[in-house]
């Protein structure tokens, strides 16, 4: 099984039914595979901001959530991070493309890399890091930890994660 | 008539729907009038309501309404193409536009200039949009409701506020009773 096929049926698998995206091109093959699937709702965001309010929302009308999204997000989503997802004990699965890792050819994407995991441990927010592909082995067991724990968590996936894929 | 008088006319229509509030005055003052389980009371992250009660209104059947104001929907703009594009027709998103940031101080906002928010949400493909004086709020939202097809209402209102006091209910609180709530309207 392909790692953005394994990816979309784990989120299936734990009852994930509805899922935004803001697109990287580290996700694309992931997200085409979500517009495959006739298990989910997929609806795109125009900012990450956005996308977690729709997640919320659908959350509490009774349907697991989950956002598609670059890491240069995080200095986008702070605020409704801490303010909704955390203050109202939403869970909230994060794949994250951790751009500006090794193999990143644009100079501009380190310079928010360098700041990703310090922010995401400032925010007590728990963070996988995949670099190998067998590391998508894990992703199950996050996400059950993720709605057990009414946390939001981050999965950040490397250049070399999907180079691997 | 100013944004709380606007909501003191619409509880009638909304005291039994299930409400997402704008943070704020907003959330406070229709905590204030008619605190209900059905109401989700947004204590922090400006601009969100309306993606909250999009978000709730394709995850279930029930009726839902956003309650937002002009300067929370200029903040999250990007937030009427996704409406248009992802058509609810359990979904009312009702603007209250007084021109003004309302809870940081009555501030003008474009909206209260140049910006027609009705004609911004028209271009960005929504398909009904009304327009209506404060007066009318209510009975322009009960016809909402009663056609059964995702509209936004921009109810054109003044600047103004009156005292209230701020929420003190825990938010896990909140958004337990409104899901038990959401879960029991859908069980049946």
């Amino acid at each position: 099984m392909s790692v953005n096929k394994k990816i979309v049926s784990d989120l299936i698998n734990n009852g994930v039914e509805f899922v935004t995206t803001v697109p990287c091109k580290q996700l694309a093959g992931v997200i085409d595979e979500i517009d495959r699937s006739d298990a989910m709702y997929h609806i795109p965001s125009n900012k990450e901001d956005e996308g977690m309010g729709l997640c919320a929302g659908a959350f509490m009308g009774g349907k697991r959530s989950a956002i598609i999204m670059q890491n240069t997000a995080i200095g986008v989503t702070i605020n409704t991070l801490v303010t909704l997802i955390q203050y109202y004990h939403i869970p909230l699965p994060m794949l994250i493309s951790y751009r500006g890792e090794l193999g990143e050819p644009v100079a501009c994407q380190t310079e928010m890399a360098v700041h990703t995991k310090a922010l995401l441990a400032q925010l007590l927010i728990p963070t996988y890091h995949f670099h190998s592909a067998a590391d998508v082995d894990e992703l199950d067991a996050i996400l059950k930890y993720c709605f057990m724990s009414k946390k939001p968590v981050a999965i950040l996936t490397d250049a070399s994660f999907w180079k691997g894929a | 008539m100013i944004r709380s008088d606007v909501l003191k006319s619409i509880i009638p229509v909304i005291s039994d729907k299930l409400v997402v509030c704008n943070i704020g005055l907003p959330s406070q003052e229709l905590h204030l009038l008619d605190d209900q389980p059905s109401n989700f009371y947004m204590l922090g992250t400006m601009g969100l309501s309306s993606s909250i009660g999009l978000g709730v209104a394709l995850a279930q059947k029930e009726p839902v309404i956003a309650i937002d104001g002009d300067g929370s929907v200029l903040t999250n703009f990007g937030t009427l193409p996704t409406i248009a594009n992802n058509v609810a027709d359990n979904f009312v998103l009702l603007i209250i536009d007084n021109g003004s940031y309302g809870s940081t101080g009555d501030q003008p906002t474009y909206a209260g200039k140049k910006t027609s928010l009705t004609e911004v949400a028209r271009a960005c493909g929504c398909e009904n949009v009304v327009e209506c004086d404060a007066k009318d709020t209510a009975s322009v939202l009960q016809q909402a409701l009663d056609s059964k097809r995702m509209t936004i209402i921009v109810c054109k209102c003044e600047s103004g506020n009156i005292k209230v006091p701020v929420i003190d209910m825990d938010p896990v609180v909140i958004k337990h009773r409104f899901m038990q709530e959401i879960k029991a309207r859908n069980a049946g």
